[in-house]
């Protein structure tokens, strides 16, 4: 079980709800992965008229925890902004806070996010950061009033996996107690497995499942993989050694060679 | 049988041809002149097996049927010279994707890419070919048929009586999207550009991770940049980032479309059912034609005749039973 802000969660996947081929596939995807928390994008959906219309009637009858998202902010005063549209718009207090310090590698700009995690944690917010691996980033983000936090793997979209295991492994170590997801940078279920085995709580995917060729059946595959890795990390993971071990006794053979 | 039609977009107009060549008498209602809802700002491109990278089979063949169609009723207007497809250096996995995900295409070389169009000479290393592909001028296309239409007598009407119709055929697009009609709006923003300093042939489609955007050139000049898909059914003006992303995707292209001249910016709500396939709908003397998406001219023709076909079926069935 997944605890995340006091709300009590079975499965360990979250999804996106952006570029999927047409909304019945990213219901279906969402089904089939089991999925109870998905994500919106506000900034752009919106665009001027302050309701996205009948798309978001589509995420509302889903019948899973909508986390709307301030993807697409550069500034702290934006994130906010945005953020507080999306809890009158979705009626929730959680909130995906992304912003994002450099356009070509979507990088969040961790001063903005801190300044704004402040602020909307002191204004009833639950925050969900996009953040980096970075551990004195985290503890600002820890102290700002955030109860849950979101590293990257790699850059947004980049289908990289994890390019920085050491990094994550010990984001894992310091903060033994908070609930960390992988956001961001996953393209494939193994790299969802890995993610689970470093003993992270959760993953966050879009572009890996709505890009794929048939996204509800890589919304299934995640879903296992996640739940392999899951279950591999707490059925205690053999530590890898230079040596072979054979796995058949030897001892009683004529020849020890 | 007396056929009211309402509305005159792109589906409107070919359900209204395609009944009145079949001999039904038709009348189109529209408060507004013909073709200027959505399909006002279409790109015209009759690209089924590009649009395969994401839509089903059945768009795919009614896209096929299209050329064919359009090409026959407007003599002239099609033209069949391919699509282009090309990506920036660094998004070229994109363009690998986009030939995993399509089919009835050829890979070319910089040297295939000009003697394509000369105008990209050395801009990029690859590029996928899709030969039979078509493109046309969709607002000359609508006009076309409106008028072709008016001379087989078409009463193009802004009010009309339902009670007056045997069959009330819905094309109305935008309109008819409300809360349990299973259709929405999915928003997109559109440019035109014009320039002397460039030529191209055929439409461009410039992939892009997050923003996959076509170029399609017009006569004396202009080039229709398109197009935004935005979950949203807000009819307002482009917004500054978007006007940004397809000035950047035009320039990307070629950087002369920076000396263009931007004399025209529109936005138009595609009507799409959640499925995102445009359909012939409902029973008895409703009818509807609707969720068109950005299918517009790919699909409207198949669906016309399809509606034709169904209600030259009804009294053989009739018949059939007495």
């Amino acid at each position: 079980m997944l605890t995340l802000y006091d709300t009590t969660l079975t499965s360990r996947l979250l999804l996106g709800t952006a570029r999927y081929p047409s909304p019945a596939i990213m219901e279906a995807a969402i089904r089939a992965s089991g999925t109870q928390i998905v994500t919106v994008s506000l900034r752009r959906e919106t665009a001027g008229g302050g309701r996205g219309g009948q798309f978001f009637e589509v995420i509302k009858g889903l019948g899973v925890h909508v986390l709307p998202n301030t993807a697409g902010c550069h500034t702290a005063k934006e994130a906010v902004l945005t953020a507080r549209m999306a809890r009158d718009l979705f009626a929730t207090d959680w909130v995906k806070l992304e912003v994002i310090g450099h356009h070509d590698t979507l990088q969040p700009d961790v001063f903005a996010l801190v300044e704004a995690a402040r602020e909307l944690c002191a204004d009833g917010f639950q925050v969900f950061p996009y953040t980096t691996a970075d551990l004195v980033v985290a503890e600002k983000l820890l102290e700002a009033g955030c109860r849950v936090l979101m590293p990257w793997a790699s850059p947004i979209g980049s289908a990289r996996g994890l390019v920085d295991p050491a990094a994550l492994v010990s984001m894992r170590a310091h903060f033994p107690d908070v609930p960390l997801i992988i956001d961001a940078g996953l393209g494939r279920p193994s790299h969802a497995a890995e993610a689970m085995e470093l003993g992270y709580d959760a993953v966050l995917l879009n572009t890996a499942v709505a890009g794929a060729a048939d996204p509800v059946a890589m919304a299934r595959a995640f879903a296992a993989a996640l739940e392999a890795g899951h279950a591999g990390y707490h059925a205690g993971l053999l530590e890898p050694r230079d040596m072979a071990v054979p796995s058949t006794p030897v001892i009683g053979k004529a020849v020890f060679a | 049988m007396n056929i009211l039609i309402k509305g005159a977009g792109v589906a409107g107009l070919t359900a209204a041809f395609a009944l009145t060549r079949r001999g039904y008498s038709v009348t189109l209602l529209d408060p507004n002149a013909p073709g200027m809802g959505a399909s006002h700002y279409a790109g015209g491109m009759l690209a089924p097996w590009c649009e395969g990278e994401t839509a089903p089979q059945v768009v795919i063949e009614a896209g096929i049927e299209a050329i064919g169609w359009w090409d026959e009723v407007l003599p002239g207007l099609v033209e069949r010279k391919g699509t282009l497809v090309v990506a920036p250096a660094r998004d070229q996995s994109e363009l690998e994707r986009f030939a995993r995900r399509t089919t009835r295409h050829q890979w070319l070389d910089e040297a295939a890419i000009a003697e394509l169009e000369p105008a990209l000479a050395g801009r990029f290393r690859r590029g996928l070919f899709f030969a039979d592909e078509a493109h046309l001028d969709p607002r000359a296309a609508l006009a076309g048929l409106a008028d072709a239409m008016l001379r087989m007598g078409v009463r193009l009407v802004a009010q009309a009586d339902e009670g007056d119709f045997a069959r009330i055929i819905d094309c109305t697009g935008r309109s008819a999207i409300k809360r349990g009609s299973g259709l929405r709006g999915v928003r997109g923003e559109m440019l035109y550009l014009k320039t002397y300093e460039i030529a191209l042939s055929r439409p461009v489609r410039l992939l892009h991770p997050r923003i996959p955007l076509y170029v399609v050139p017009r006569d004396n000049g202009r080039f229709m940049v398109g197009a935004t898909m935005i979950e949203s059914e807000h009819d307002g003006p482009v917004s500054a980032r978007s006007l940004m992303e397809l000035l950047n995707a035009a320039y990307a292209l070629h950087p002369a479309f920076g000396e263009a001249e931007v004399i025209e910016t529109g936005t138009g709500i595609r009507p799409a059912y959640a499925d995102n396939i445009p359909r012939l709908a409902g029973s008895g003397r409703h009818l509807s034609i609707n969720g068109l998406y950005r299918h517009g001219f790919l699909m409207a023709p198949a669906l016309a005749e399809e509606l034709a076909d169904r209600l030259q079926a009804e009294p053989q069935r009739r018949s059939a039973i007495a």
